[in-house]
């Protein structure tokens, strides 16, 4: 099983280096690197605020953008090229297949986040002339996309099991809209009452919570993040995309093919 | 059963599962994180005008977002009938802001910020700054300057700056008469509780919101059980001079004549006669903002 699943993987991941999606890294990298010491001449005392802003702000939605552009295509182009049809004609089964495209496009962008933290990270060693300890605040906020992206990945491979690419990315881009708004969503289904109350409890712990995923203006202003928050923040990430995960299995399980 | 239907059982049962887990694990980020997290980023927000650059056109609906996050964090701090409302002005500054034409922020958000705590944020001159912006943005809303004379002569007691915006105001087009009879009475009654409730009322039948409309409903009984005992204790004295004794029982003035009946305070209870004349009420907490003064005029 775990053979056919990493076999899945590679081949997802390999898809997607020969689809180029990694050359964004390189212009993200040259860009951020190239601009740095700018930041010092068109503010002031605010370079390092503009840089982390930016940096951090560029890794999230780069890897959102490129989790839901290639996550949209995962089963349906395999269905279009007809190479479904070959895979599972061999000893695979459909949830791992499901599970093998999940990790091959966390494995793209962990790689992409990774690369771009690197790229980031240089470029506040120019424009703090160092490292800091507070720096590693930054990291916590760079986990914290990653999360983001298990929860947009497994998200958008959810609506790609059973709709088009176009509607599956117009679905995918809304929840992470409303995401990203689900704290306020909470908060007015906590103030409101009757059968409002009810609906808006159910849509506020439907939509992902991607707002205390979004630490970047605390790390920029080297606020740290709480232990508690991480460990939470990990817990629900996990249960959240498996559960949407075991979703878009039970889907694509039941889903005619032929 | 066949390995699809397996595959299918294992899914369901995970998904539910998993599932419940994730609202677990959602309320318990929500408790370490604290009620005001989504509003604290307010602390990070260099100014409304950014946000407004940054909201790519959509300045509008978030504007809407923070005001309700406005309204939710007043509602939130009012239930914990807390002394501190740091962030309710960076709220309404950014929302207003974002959309300079949200007349409610400025009016229902004025109030928030106007009354002494726990009621509001104790912010009478950031109140009035909140207003000023609102006029510059909607010169044509007369109620924004009713709510600025409003906020000078309850709060800041500055009865020329209230006769001021009461008279530009009733030179709006469309502005209520009473405007003018505001405008006078505010040279002529400083301080006097029957103006007091002529405002209340005013707020009570303005507002949309249930804070500010519950707030002016105290207010107004409030204030009808001060006049309401300032002519009790005139009766009684009366009664006194007639017959030089203090009454002990409300009969004793229904007897005599003095009153149509045993009077009762807006809660519906009957008012306390106290010795030597005094008057209270039977439960002070129904009158949040009775005058402690009142007891001893």
């Amino acid at each position: 099983m775990t053979s056919r699943l990493s076999a899945i993987a590679l081949n997802t991941f390999r898809e997607a280096v020969r689809d180029r999606v990694l050359y964004n890294l390189i212009i993200f990298v040259f860009l951020l690197v190239a601009s740095a010491p700018l930041f010092s001449q068109i503010s002031i005392d605010v370079e390092r605020l503009i840089l982390v802003n930016v940096g951090l702000s560029a890794i999230s939605l780069f890897g959102v953008i490129i989790a839901i552009f290639i996550g949209i295509g995962l089963v349906s182009k395999e269905i279009e090229k007809r190479t479904l049809y070959t895979i599972l004609s061999r000893p695979v089964r459909r949830w791992e297949f499901i599970a093998g495209k999940y990790c091959g496009l966390m494995m793209t962008l962990l790689v992409n986040a990774a690369l771009m933290t690197v790229g980031f990270m240089i470029a506040v060693m120019i424009t703090s002339h160092g490292l800091k300890a507070q720096d590693m605040h930054l990291l916590v906020a760079v986990y914290f996309t990653v999360l983001e992206f298990m929860v947009v990945t497994a998200l958008t491979l959810l609506f790609s099991s059973f709709s088009s690419p176009i509607f599956s990315a117009i679905l995918s881009f809304s929840l992470f809209a409303i995401g990203t708004f689900s704290l306020d969503l909470r908060n007015f289904a906590a103030s409101a009452h009757g059968i409002t109350k009810m609906f808006a409890l159910a849509a506020a712990y439907l939509v992902p919570n991607l707002a205390s995923l979004n630490v970047i203006a605390q790390v920029a202003h080297d606020q740290p993040v709480g232990g508690a928050l991480v460990l939470y923040n990990t817990l629900y990430t996990v249960l959240y995309s498996a559960a949407v995960t075991a979703g878009a299995v039970l889907i694509f399980e039941r889903r005619n093919l032929k | 059963m066949n390995q699809s239907r397996k595959t299918i059982v294992i899914a369901s049962v995970l998904l539910v599962v998993l599932f419940a887990g994730a609202i677990v694990a959602l309320q318990k980020i929500d408790s370490a994180r604290g009620k005001d997290a989504a509003i604290e980023e307010v602390l990070y927000l260099p100014s409304g005008k950014t946000v407004k650059r940054l909201s790519l056109g959509y300045s509008s609906l978030l504007a809407v977002v923070y005001w309700t996050r406005a309204v939710q964090y007043f509602g939130n701090r009012h239930l914990q009938d807390s002394k501190r409302y740091d962030l309710l002005y960076p709220l309404l500054d950014i929302t207003t802001d974002l959309d300079p034409q949200l007349v409610v922020a400025y009016q229902t958000g004025s109030i928030f910020l106007c009354q002494s705590p726990p009621n509001g944020a104790g912010e009478p001159d950031k109140a009035v700054a909140l207003l000023e912006k609102g006029i510059v943005a909607n010169p044509e809303v007369w109620r924004m300057y009713f709510t600025l004379g409003f906020v000078h002569y309850l709060e800041r007691k500055d009865y020329k700056a209230a006769e001021q915006a009461f008279r530009k105001g009733s030179e709006v087009p469309g502005a209520l008469p009473w405007m003018r009879t505001m405008a006078a009475r505010m040279a002529e009654h400083a301080q006097d509780i029957e103006t007091a409730m002529l405002l209340w009322r005013g707020i009570y039948e303005t507002t949309h919101d249930k804070n500010v409309r519950d707030g002016a409903v105290k207010h107004l009984a409030s204030l009808q059980a001060e006049i309401d005992m300032r002519e009790l204790r005139i009766r009684v004295r009366t009664y006194h001079e007639k017959k030089g004794v203090w009454p002990t029982t409300w009969t004793e003035l229904v007897r005599a004549g003095l009153l149509g009946g045993v009077p009762v305070d807006p809660a519906g209870q009957i008012y306390k006669l106290l010795p030597e004349g005094g008057v209270w009420v039977e439960d002070p907490s129904q009158f949040p903002f009775l005058d402690q003064a009142a007891l001893a005029n």
